[in-house]
Formats: structure tokens, C-alpha cells, sequence
């Protein structure tokens, strides 16, 4: 379970607060306006930068001061989510390990993970070979392999066109639900959060409420989620 | 996106070289002030090397920049075939071994030379090239293409939608000076002629070979003669303090006046002037640029030309020379690079602070305190080389670290958060993204290095004895002895090492490069 505690986000004018949790294996959508803070409350998680106050927790494990790799989480930024210069085998094998010294067994594990994700036979191809939708994928593959039980989505499917977006997130759902893993995403588009969140969350005004039930949420929207939806 | 408020890496390689060059730029200097203590005040002959340095410095300064603005403006306006190479041309002085463009400056403009021969066709008299006048001549040469990237720079940052908006308004010539370059030059030039002037403070070599005598000795040579032929510690001492107090102040004042001017990249870009598309302005702009490529290419063409009969004449003694050049440069370039890179990965304002004090160093006061902290505990001229390589890595250091720190820190901005949230640290993080995504940088650097040492005659002038030397310094010996023949091969040779060993390193960084 993901919990964050009393949380209190300052960055000059700024501020962001968040006080909830989220059960093992539940998928959860960031919605609100642009600057509202919701790739701030995935970097906090993340450990890129650090709260005023508050605390993350994982399991009833304190987070907060652990360094980024050494957190229980995979995340995938809007952009820049392949080293250019290294293979897609050898960005998948950087989620095993960082320093790339791959056993055999390693080995197998890249080549399964890109043959789930559809790029069997890929491993060798750099990211300037590869469309967009197959970056996304590797991007993916290295997320499998990696095994951490959070993973994290700062809207890394942007650049995608709607079809091939819908498809993305439908994998993610499905290695989700492999892995039993528990899934932030921001999102812009609500239809996205319709397609894959089991509950939403509104960031507006500072405030990051808790989850909602998603066909919930869109049955029967609040004053400030009406607002936003227009 | 959110600032990384967390502490990553902690640097410490990049810390420690740091706390090391401040060690060794100090404590000579602490050797210096401590041995000039009871050393008297500077006589009338270190004043008149304290006036000219000075005047050959604002000199060189002026000229420099007055003629490299004519020559930027055409640069900045004018696109032809071959602008790229004009443009790398203005870079390759800056490797370029000082003795070498001397024997090249010598070969056209001195008493037997080219410019001389016109003159004598037409009856005039032969103008020596010894001199206050000769020392400006190759200040001039050496810095009128670092004062045109400099100029160009500026006028290449003016947005092309300002020219379109004068052109729009129908400004001519006169307006788009009034308008845009003239406010433009007003902010550059300052910063060029510090610069200039800080670098032509610290001329060893050229004032070695080309000026001398009580009237036109440098402080940097003042320092140099009054080891060599006094052997007086004492006044090589009092002349550092002089050097340190007016390199100090120069230097500062270069770095704060020329801030964020970078080393050009870029500079071949053209932009569209339908100010200047009168004739006679295309006229002028072509003179300018005929006669300064005319300048730079010219000594070099003298030492190829004379050079290649020479190769034949020059003694067996070159060789092991030319092999402790070599040696000396590769070793150089190992430990710049490796400071270079480990106080870039340190991202930290004053390490690289540290990296770029350098800047305001006198190589010979340096090699003067190195002196002075050897000679009670060993013979300096067995130390030689060491202490050359040594000096190299410091003096070298600034650019290494100006070509290296922007490039770590942009990997650092476009992937920091990928590889820290995949945990690559240390080692991993140093070979699996850093060292592939800067391998351009690292090459050019790494030859701008070596062929900076390789090309130095500083320091190892002052420790060397008669059965040491490097290539630089066997041409110096040959000149002295009258041997023009031989050196001039000696020059080539060297030529073809310094830019041999800039392009292998520079083509090693492009080659099957990723980025």
C-alpha cells in the first residue's frame, strides 16, 4: 500500500498537499489543470525532490530520503525514457542492473520481456531506429524486468497519436495486472482514465484529494471536477 | 519540472582534483612571496619589464580587436564557399606551438623575407621584426583570430529578426551600425580586450624569441633571464610578485568582463543582410578577409615551405626531443582529461572555479615556485619533464573544463532523472552514460591538450639543462645557434605532431559517435 502522510509541497509559490493511500494493485490517474502539480506529486514519490513536510510510505516503510533507484518504484517521464546511444536490449538491461554486467540468465529475462511487449528479435536496434510506439514499448519491456510493485506514468505516451496511446495503456494495464503491481499515472486526457484507472484523483488548487472511484467520479462529478471537465 | 533537491552524487573525485590544483597553483606561489621576502624592492630594469609588458599588452590588445571587427562584419554578412574552413582557420592559431608561428613570422617578415623582398623591389629599406613592434606582430597574429570568434559570436547572437525588421524600416548600411552592431561591439569589445590583454601578460615565448635586451623583455622573460643567466632566486622572485599581482588583476578582470563568451560553437551559421548588398561594402569585405587569411596563412605556408628542405638537416638530437614532446603531451592529456572530467561530474560552482583560476597563472611564476620547492631536496632538471607535464595539465585545464562541463551537464539535465531513477551511480553511470554521450567533447579537449603541451616552451626553459629538452625548446636551441636550416625542419616536425595529434584525438571522439 502506498500512503502518503500529511504531505506538504513547496516550490516558491507553489504549494501541493496530499493526504491518502492506495491499496496494492490499484490503478490511479492524476487529473487536473496543467500546473496544478501532478508531475510534481510523482516526482515527490519518486524521491526527485524532496516534500516540506510529510512522509511516503510503502507497506508502513518511511521512503522519504531514499535515493530514486533505491525506491520500490519504475517511472517512465514524458520524455528522453531510451538512452540513444545504448540498444533496446541494453535499456532493458539497465532496469536488472545499472552497471549492465548481465548474467546469462539476465539475459533471458531481456529477451523475454521484449518478446511480451511485442519487439522480439529488437534487441539490438538503437531508439533512432525504432518508431515512437516501439520506444514506448521497450520503455515497457525495461519497466517488466525492472519488478518494482509501483510504477509510475508521467504522461510518457504523450507524443503518441490516440490510437496507438489507447493501445500503450492497455498494455501497461495488462502488465499491471501480470505483475500485480500499483500504478500512478497523470493524465490529460479523461478519457485515459476512463480506459485503465480503477479510481482517480483530482489535483486542483493545491490540494491533491483522495482517490474516487472512477465511474463514480463520472456519474455523479464534483463542483471542482465539473470545473475542470467543462 | 522539479528541481533535484536530492542529493545524488556526492563528487568526491571532482572535490579532491579540485583541493589538488588549488594545492599546486598555491603553494609555489607561497615559495615565491616566502623567497622575495628579503629580496629588496624592484630595480629600474623590473619596472621598465613591468612598463613593457604593459604597453606590448594594451598594444596587442587594440590592434587585435580594431582589426578583428572589420573582419567579423564580413564573416557575419557574407556567406561564401569555404566560410566553414575560414572560420576553423580562425581556430587553429590557438594549437598552434609558438615557436613555430615564430619561425614563420620570421620567414615574412623578417630581415630575409618575403614582405622584406617587396619592400626592396619598390626601395625601401629592410624593417626588422625584433623588437616591441615584432612582439605586438605575432600578439596580433595569435589573437586577431580569438578576437574575430569572439566579435563573430556577438554579432551572430543579434537575432536575424532584427535585420528583418531593419531591412523592413529600409535602414541602410549606416542605420543597421547605428542600430544593432554598434550597441552589440559596445558590449563585446570590453571583454575582448581584457581577455587579450590578460593573455599577452603572461607572453613567454614570443618575447623569448622575438624581443629580449633591456628594452623589450617581458616580466614573464625578466623572470626566466634572471634564473638562467643571474641565477638570482631572490629577483625572479620579486618579479613573480610583480607578475602574480598584475596576471591576478588581469585575469579577474577577463573573467568577469568575457563571462558566458564560450569557446564558439556554431559560428557557421549565415544570416540573411539586405543591408549589405551594395557593391562596394561585398568590395571591402573580401579585402579584409583576403588580407587577414592572407596573415594567418601566410607563416604557416613559410615554415611548410621552408621547413620540408630542413627535415633532411636536422641533427639526431631532434628525435629523443621530439619523443619526450610526445611523451610529455600524451601524459598531459591523460590527467587533464581525468581532472577535467572528475571536477565536471563534481557540479559544483567552485570546483569549477578552481578549474578556470588557471587563467589568471603565470606558467613561469608557477615554475619559478616549483623551482624553489625542489631545489633544496633534488637537481630541477632531472624533474624536467615532470614539472612541464605538470604545469601543461594546469594551464591546459580551463579549456579542457570549458569543453567538458557544459556537455556533463547537459547529459545530466536530459537523462539525470532516468539513470538516477534506474540507480545508475559511480562507475556505471561514468561508462554507460557520460563517457558515450560526450565522446565529442572529450576528443576535442583531449586534443586541444595535447597539442597545447605539445607545442609549450614555458617552464621547461627554465629547468631544462643542455642534455634535456623538448621539441619546442630544441628549435629555440637551434635558433640560437644559427642553424635556420635545421630548425625550420625541427618547426615542420613539430607542426605536423601538434595538429597530428589534435585531429587523431578530435577524429578518436567523432569516430562511430552515437550523439
Amino acid at each position: 500500500m502506498l500512503t502518503l502522510e500529511a504531505l506538504d509541497i513547496v516550490q516558491g509559490d507553489f504549494r501541493l498537499r496530499a493526504n491518502w493511500s492506495v491499496r496494492t494493485g490499484e490503478r490511479v490517474a492524476l487529473i487536473g489543470p496543467s500546473g496544478a502539480g501532478k508531475s510534481t506529486l510523482l516526482s515527490v514519490i519518486a524521491g526527485f525532490f524532496a516534500a516540506r513536510s510529510g512522509r511516503v510510505l510503502w507497506d508502513g516503510v518511511d521512503l522519504t530520503g531514499a535515493p530514486p533507484g533505491r525506491r520500490p518504484v519504475a517511472m517512465l517521464f514524458q520524455d528522453g525514457n531510451l538512452f540513444p546511444h545504448l540498444t533496446a536490449g541494453q535499456n532493458v538491461g539497465l532496469g536488472i542492473r545499472p552497471d549492465l554486467r548481465l548474467s546469462p540468465p539476465d539475459r533471458v529475462r531481456v529477451a523475454a520481456a521484449l518478446e511480451r511487449v511485442g519487439l522480439g528479435g529488437m534487441a539490438e536496434r538503437k531508439p533512432a531506429s525504432l518508431s515512437g510506439g516501439q520506444q514506448s514499448r521497450v520503455a515497457l519491456a525495461r519497466v517488466l524486468v525492472q519488478s518494482r510493485p509501483l510504477l509510475l506514468l508521467d504522461e510518457p505516451f504523450s507524443a503518441l497519436g490516440p490510437a496507438l496511446r489507447a493501445e500503450m495503456l492497455d498494455l501497461v494495464a495488462e502488465l499491471c495486472a501480470e505483475k500485480g503491481a500499483t500504478l500512478l499515472m497523470v493524465s490529460h486526457a479523461p478519457e485515459d482514465a476512463r480506459r485503465i484507472a480503477d479510481r482517480i484523483v483530482l489535483v486542483d488548487e493545491g490540494l491533491a484529494e483522495p482517490p474516487v472511484a472512477t465511474s463514480e467520479a463520472f456519474a455523479n462529478p464534483s463542483e471542482k471536477l465539473r470545473r475542470y471537465l467543462g | 519540472m522539479a528541481p533535484r533537491a536530492l542529493e545524488i552524487t556526492r563528487g568526491w573525485p571532482g572535490r579532491l582534483a579540485a583541493l589538488c590544483v588549488a594545492g599546486f597553483l598555491l603553494l609555489p606561489l607561497c615559495a615565491v612571496f616566502w623567497r622575495a621576502g628579503g629580496a629588496g624592492w624592484p630595480g629600474a630594469a623590473d619596472w621598465a619589464a613591468v612598463r613593457f609588458t604593459l604597453v606590448q599588452a594594451a598594444l596587442s590588445a587594440a590592434i587585435s580587436a580594431a582589426l578583428a571587427v572589420p573582419v567579423a562584419r564580413a564573416l557575419a554578412r557574407r556567406r561564401f564557399l569555404l566560410r566553414g574552413a575560414y572560420v576553423a582557420l580562425m581556430g587553429a592559431p590557438f594549437i598552434l606551438p609558438v615557436i613555430v608561428a615564430v619561425m614563420g613570422l620570421v620567414a615574412v617578415f623578417g630581415r630575409g623575407g618575403w614582405v622584406n623582398d617587396l619592400l626592396g623591389m619598390v626601395g625601401l629599406g629592410p624593417v626588422s621584426i625584433y623588437g616591441l613592434h615584432g612582439v605586438v606582430l605575432a600578439h596580433v597574429f595569435f589573437n586577431l583570430p580569438l578576437a574575430v570568434r569572439l566579435i563573430l559570436q556577438g554579432w551572430q547572437e543579434i537575432p536575424a529578426e532584427r535585420f528583418r525588421l531593419a531591412a523592413q524600416l529600409g535602414a541602410g548600411p549606416a542605420e543597421v551600425r547605428r542600430l544593432l552592431e554598434w550597441p552589440m561591439l559596445k558590449r563585446v569589445l570590453p571583454g575582448v580586450l581584457a581577455v587579450i590583454f590578460a593573455i599577452c601578460l603572461t607572453s613567454f615565448a614570443v618575447a623569448l624569441t622575438l624581443g629580449g635586451g633591456p628594452k623589450s623583455t617581458t616580466v614573464e622573460l625578466a623572470i626566466y633571464q634572471a634564473f638562467r643567466f643571474e641565477f638570482d632566486l631572490g629577483r625572479a622572485a620579486v618579479l613573480s610578485v610583480l607578475q602574480v599581482l598584475m596576471v591576478t588583476g588581469a585575469g579577474l578582470a577577463a573573467l568577469w568582463l568575457a563571462r558566458g563568451e564560450s569557446l564558439g560553437a556554431g559560428l557557421d551559421r549565415g544570416v540573411d543582410r539586405w543591408d549589405a548588398r551594395d557593391g562596394w561594402l561585398c568590395f571591402v569585405d573580401a579585402a579584409w578577409l583576403v588580407l587577414a587569411g592572407a596573415f594567418l596563412i601566410g607563416p604557416l605556408a613559410a615554415v611548410a615551405w621552408r621547413g620540408l628542405p630542413g627535415l633532411a638537416l636536422m641533427p639526431e638530437s631532434v628525435w629523443p626531443a621530439a619523443r619526450a614532446s610526445v611523451a610529455v603531451a600524451l601524459g598531459a592529456t591523460g590527467v587533464t582529461i581525468a581532472l577535467a572530467l572528475s571536477m565536471a561530474l563534481a557540479r559544483r560552482g567552485w570546483v569549477e572555479l578552481v578549474g578556470l583560476a588557471p587563467l589568471a597563472a603565470s606558467p613561469l611564476v608557477l615554475g619559478a615556485g616549483l623551482f624553489l620547492l625542489i631545489n633544496p631536496f633534488a637537481y630541477p632538471a632531472d624533474a624536467a619533464l615532470l614539472v612541464t607535464l605538470a604545469v601543461n595539465v594546469v594551464m591546459a585545464l580551463p579549456f579542457a573544463l570549458r569543453v567538458i562541463a557544459p556537455a556533463v551537464a547537459g547529459v545530466e539535465s536530459d537523462f539525470g532523472r532516468l539513470a538516477d531513477s534506474l540507480g545508475m551511480r559511480g562507475m556505471a553511470r561514468l561508462r554507460w552514460l557520460v563517457l558515450p554521450r560526450i565522446r565529442r567533447p572529450l576528443g576535442f579537449a583531449a586534443g586541444l591538450t595535447a597539442a597545447l603541451s605539445m607545442g609549450d616552451l614555458g617552464v621547461i626553459a627554465l629547468f631544462a639543462d643542455p642534455e634535456r629538452a623538448t621539441l619546442p625548446l630544441m628549435i629555440f636551441r637551434l635558433i640560437g645557434a644559427y642553424r635556420m636550416e635545421a630548425a625550420a625542419g625541427a618547426a615542420l616536425l613539430l607542426l605536423i605532431l601538434s595538429f597530428g595529434l589534435f585531429a587523431l584525438f578530435d577524429a578518436g571522439g567523432r569516430w562511430r559517435a552515437d550523439t
